[in-house]
């Protein structure tokens, strides 16, 4: 029974990570070339570890299993980035971002990590503007800010409606050019498919060649994992095709405890499913929120009449318009976070109030922010008495400026102008809060494996905020594993190269190797995306946005039986030594096959509601509060770090207690 | 499911060293909501269960940003329509009955991989060339405001940087030429007080390892923007045209 050690440095809060800053060990200069280090994962948090550590001058290995580093899917965030400048001089600072994160993570996460995020927040965006990333500017030529859910000040930053790629672009520039110096040796196209341990530290992985298929062993004196996170085990998310488990999963089953895996965000507006044939869901930023607004017919026969096609939205006259969240939410309106509209608009179409043919859509409408635009445009202008048409045409250009990217995905993907009829959408899964378990220097319970970015589980708690993603894995990226690595390597400079010929390093690739084989030589029938489907339906109804007590021990014998089938019964085409898509997803989907059953059980664990997990049986019967999530910190206030026992089912669970010594913790209300 | 039946006729290549050759493939029961790749899907799904080698593309994101997609369809760089990359392209486009053409980016410098998929490293090693600005991670770094930029210059960087990479420009020039690509990065970094100092070494690095590549020479056909996802205009051509001039005659 190992005990998790978080190692939460002395002193008040804010003097934290000053004080670890000065008291961890370093590396001197000419020692730092004898130390080797694996980034596996390039995207905002190892795209910016790589780089950085590379600048630092150790020596790394790079891999993605993209074609190129610049395709990891934090390039698919649109939003913005969070950083407490305070530049509009709203009340803003590095104590009220970490409160409004602790407290948005619904109390589950650590202080004394969130305090850290929101301190080196600033330096983030100094580093970024100073690559050249293009953020958006106001006309005086500086910075402009923008809001998002579950906070009252303006504090994102953005580069339209593509930050997540500019910040990317930023790191993979930093990175190329420590490729070009020969500093990093990039592996593209290559997955990890196993993390090798020799006494009891990691030291090196086995991955895969996806072009040659071949199978390749990389020594290190230590592996980072930057690998994202794990929403496409619900088969649908927002995620990328390929964004996997693979690496965490395979660290976890080497003896990295698993964090908090039941706590999944589902992002509020997604494009609705439109069809069985579907194969991702589409994100509509959240920060749409700013200007549209949220409703449903407050009428249960104008509901039906819209989704049998005999009335349209714009037919609803105001009167009979239910803007559930502004109802239930004034304080925080449609800007409330991500788990709490999720849920209400859940709650909306359950009681038969959707608007498309499925039933599971709401609006998201602009007409309000249309009108109040175009009238402002015109005193601008100095048009007097302006007509509507006109009023609707100034609006539209000022909402276009904005949104129009947006606009234009959704055209695209749905066949409808969202300038004249009001988007629909859904909730879909987006983020995954938990990961693999840090201590505060990003160290996994494996020494010398550290995990960064959505990979870990340690900032966002229950429920992250929107625009804090690309914070955090820029802020572990760039700010935190430099520092705290160099503490862990301290003791490795006599180590020497790590050879790769030990008996370790053979274990491990003939694991790899069998596996490979077993889904090469399998005589099954079935597609791998078959299973993966299934498996996401039973995620999706029973371990998505509510769960039960009945739902989930259902889950969990169903994914047994799709597990077992799944090994039998899979066809995958082609050989193992070529390039063979088969061959990667059926790896992919046999680790997200057991991480599913963990989550089903840590759910199941969770005898509370808390931020992204909605326990059913878990919510406020009455008062003020009726129907919002009501969490336990009497027997819950601690983090679920799962070890792996050989058996998916039978995971051992160890407590991390959380302990705030800031923040009192109060129910969360946004009303 | 939809009612939609077509022909594909898809380009099916086993490695870099294989000839290559179009086979016909029916697919029935197209939604006009799937999107082409989903589409890719439903015939692939059919092959495996038939026991056939399905189809190899890459594909990743599938909402147009990172740039792994990459379809040459009916002879047009990701397919009818402007502005978007193949995995936005929808079946709304194509109509009941069409034969569609399927193949690779083809270029000399993006080698075909397998079937529709290519090794596209070539613009990897041009941005390692130059495409950055010198500066290390650091926490004592200016602040983001200390030099104001003009929202003009900033808007029109953004515009640049805008490039996805997905390699559309190569695929589409009759020259096989990446100087839309370079100078996307070019430009951006050169309209950005933080990317000028580097400006002409940046400029002479990248065109140079475009060069040794192997991409064609730009003719100004202007192909590419038309085909660009992200409508990168040619007026970055341009600009890098005048900061690789400017540094060439400065160069010692």
């Amino acid at each position: 029974m190992s005990k998790l050690d978080s190692k939460i440095p002395p002193g008040p809060i804010d003097k934290k990570w000053t004080y670890h800053k000065g008291h961890m060990r370093i590396v001197a200069p000419a020692n730092k070339r004898r130390i080797d280090v694996i980034v596996v994962g390039t995207g905002l948090a190892g795209g910016a570890a790589a780089a950085s550590l590379a600048e630092m001058g150790y020596n790394v290995k790079a891999f993605c299993f993209q074609d190129s580093a610049r395709r990891a899917h934090s390039i698919a965030a649109q939003g913005g980035i969070n950083a407490a400048k305070n530049y509009q001089n709203d009340g803003d600072s590095t104590y009220r971002l970490f409160y409004d994160t602790v407290k948005g993570g619904d109390y589950r996460a650590r202080e004394a990590n969130v305090h850290r995020l929101a301190e080196v927040s600033a330096n983030i965006i100094d580093q970024c503007v100073a690559q050249g990333v293009p953020f958006a500017r106001d006309y005086g030529g500086l910075l402009d800010n923008r809001s998002f859910g579950g906070v009252q000040v303006s504090r994102t930053f953005y580069a339209r409606g593509q930050t997540g790629q500019q910040l990317l672009l930023g790191a993979y520039s930093a990175l190329m050019r420590q490729v070009g110096k020969g500093a990093v040796k990039m592996y593209d196209r290559h997955e990890m498919l196993d993390v090798v341990i020799v006494d009891g530290k990691a030291r090196g992985i086995i991955a895969r060649n996806l072009i040659t298929g071949e199978i390749e062993r990389h020594g290190a004196h230590a592996v980072l994992l930057c690998t994202g996170g794990y929403g496409n085990v619900f088969f649908l998310s927002t995620n990328a095709m390929g964004s996997n488990v693979t690496a965490a999963w395979k660290a976890h089953k080497r003896g990295a405890f698993f964090g908090n895996p039941c706590y999944t965000q589902i992002h509020p507006t997604c494009i609705p499913v439109s069809g069985t044939h579907q194969s991702k869901l589409t994100l509509m930023s959240e920060s749409l929120r700013n200007d549209g607004r949220i409703w449903v017919p407050a009428k249960l026969e104008d509901a039906k009449a819209i989704r049998e096609g005999k009335k349209k939205g714009s037919d609803i006259p105001e009167a009979d318009r239910d803007y559930y969240l502004e109802r239930r939410y004034p304080a925080f309106g449609n800007l409330v976070p991500r788990d709490v509209a999720s849920r209400a608009a859940k709650e909306r179409c359950d009681a038969g109030f959707g608007v498309n043919k499925t039933g599971e859509a709401v609006y998201l409408d602009f007409s309000a922010a249309i009108e109040r635009y175009g009238k402002l445009e015109a005193n601008m202008k100095k048009i007097e008495n302006p007509s509507k048409e006109k009023i609707t045409e100034l609006g539209r250009a000022v909402v276009s400026e904005k949104y129009g990217n947006l606009f234009d995905m959704y055209e695209n993907i749905v066949g409808e102008n969202p300038y004249d009829h009001a988007m629909k959408i859904y909730p879909a899964v987006h983020y995954t809060m938990g990961g693999l378990w840090v201590d505060y220097n990003l160290q996994t319970t494996v020494p010398g494996l550290f995990a960064l970015g959505e990979a870990n589980f340690s900032d966002h708690g229950a429920n992250r905020l929107g625009a804090s993603a690309l914070m955090q894995g820029l802020a572990d990226g760039y700010f935190v594993i430099p520092y705290t690595v160099g503490d862990y390597f301290a003791d490795d400079i006599r180590t020497g190269p790590i050879d790769t010929k030990r008996a370790e390093f053979d274990a491990a690739e003939k694991e790899v190797t069998d596996r490979i084989n077993h889904f090469i030589n399998n005589k099954g029938t079935k597609p791998v995306d078959e299973f993966h489907r299934r498996l996401g339906k039973v995620m999706w109804d029973k371990c998505g946005m509510a769960r039960n007590a009945q739902g989930l021990q259902e889950a969990i014998a169903e994914i047994r039986q799709i597990r077992e089938e799944f090994y039998r019964d899979v066809r995958v085409t082609g050989k193992a030594n070529e390039f063979n898509q088969e061959l990667e997803k059926a790896g992919r989907v046999a680790d997200f096959l057991e991480l599913g059953e963990l989550m089903c059980i840590d759910a199941l664990n969770r005898n509370e509601s808390c931020g992204g997990h909605f326990r059913e049986e878990y919510s406020e019967t009455e008062g003020p509060q009726q129907g919002e999530a009501k969490r336990d910190d009497a027997n819950y206030a601690y983090v679920a770090a799962w070890e792996w026992t050989g058996d998916a089912g039978k995971a051992n669970l160890h407590k991390e207690p959380l302990t705030f010594e800031e923040v009192k913790l109060t129910q969360r209300s946004y009303k | 499911m939809g009612n939609m039946k077509l022909t594909l006729k898809i380009w099916r290549q086993n490695g870099p060293n294989d000839k290559g050759r179009m086979e016909n493939y029916p697919v029935n029961d197209v939604s006009e909501d799937m999107s082409f790749l989903e589409m890719l899907d439903v015939l692939n799904d059919q092959l495996v269960r038939e026991g056939k080698d399905p189809i190899a593309f890459d594909h990743d994101c599938r909402e147009g940003i990172c740039g792994m997609c990459s379809l040459f369809i009916n002879g047009e760089a990701h397919g009818p329509g402007r502005g978007i990359t193949t995995c936005q392209l929808h079946m709304r486009k194509f109509k009941d009955g069409d034969t569609i053409y399927v193949e690779p980016w083809r270029s000399a410098a993006f080698p075909v991989i397998k079937d529709l998929a290519t090794n596209r490293s070539a613009f990897d090693r041009i941005q390692a060339a130059g495409g950055f600005v010198s500066v290390n991670t650091s926490g004592n770094l200016v602040d983001g405001n200390a030099v104001p930029i003009p929202k003009d210059d900033a808007d029109k960087a953004f515009d640049a940087a805008t490039c996805i990479g997905c390699g559309a420009c190569v695929a589409t020039c009759p020259n096989g030429s990446a100087m839309l690509f370079t100078a996307a990065k070019v430009s951006q970094l050169a309209l950005l007080p933080q990317g000028r100092p580097e400006a002409k070494r940046r400029a002479l690095a990248m065109v140079e390892q475009m060069d040794k590549e192997g991409f064609g020479n730009c003719s100004n056909t202007g192909a590419c923007e038309v085909e660009c996802p992200k409508g990168i205009s040619l007026e970055h051509i341009a600009r890098l045209n005048r900061e690789y001039l400017a540094a060439s005659v400065t160069k010692e």
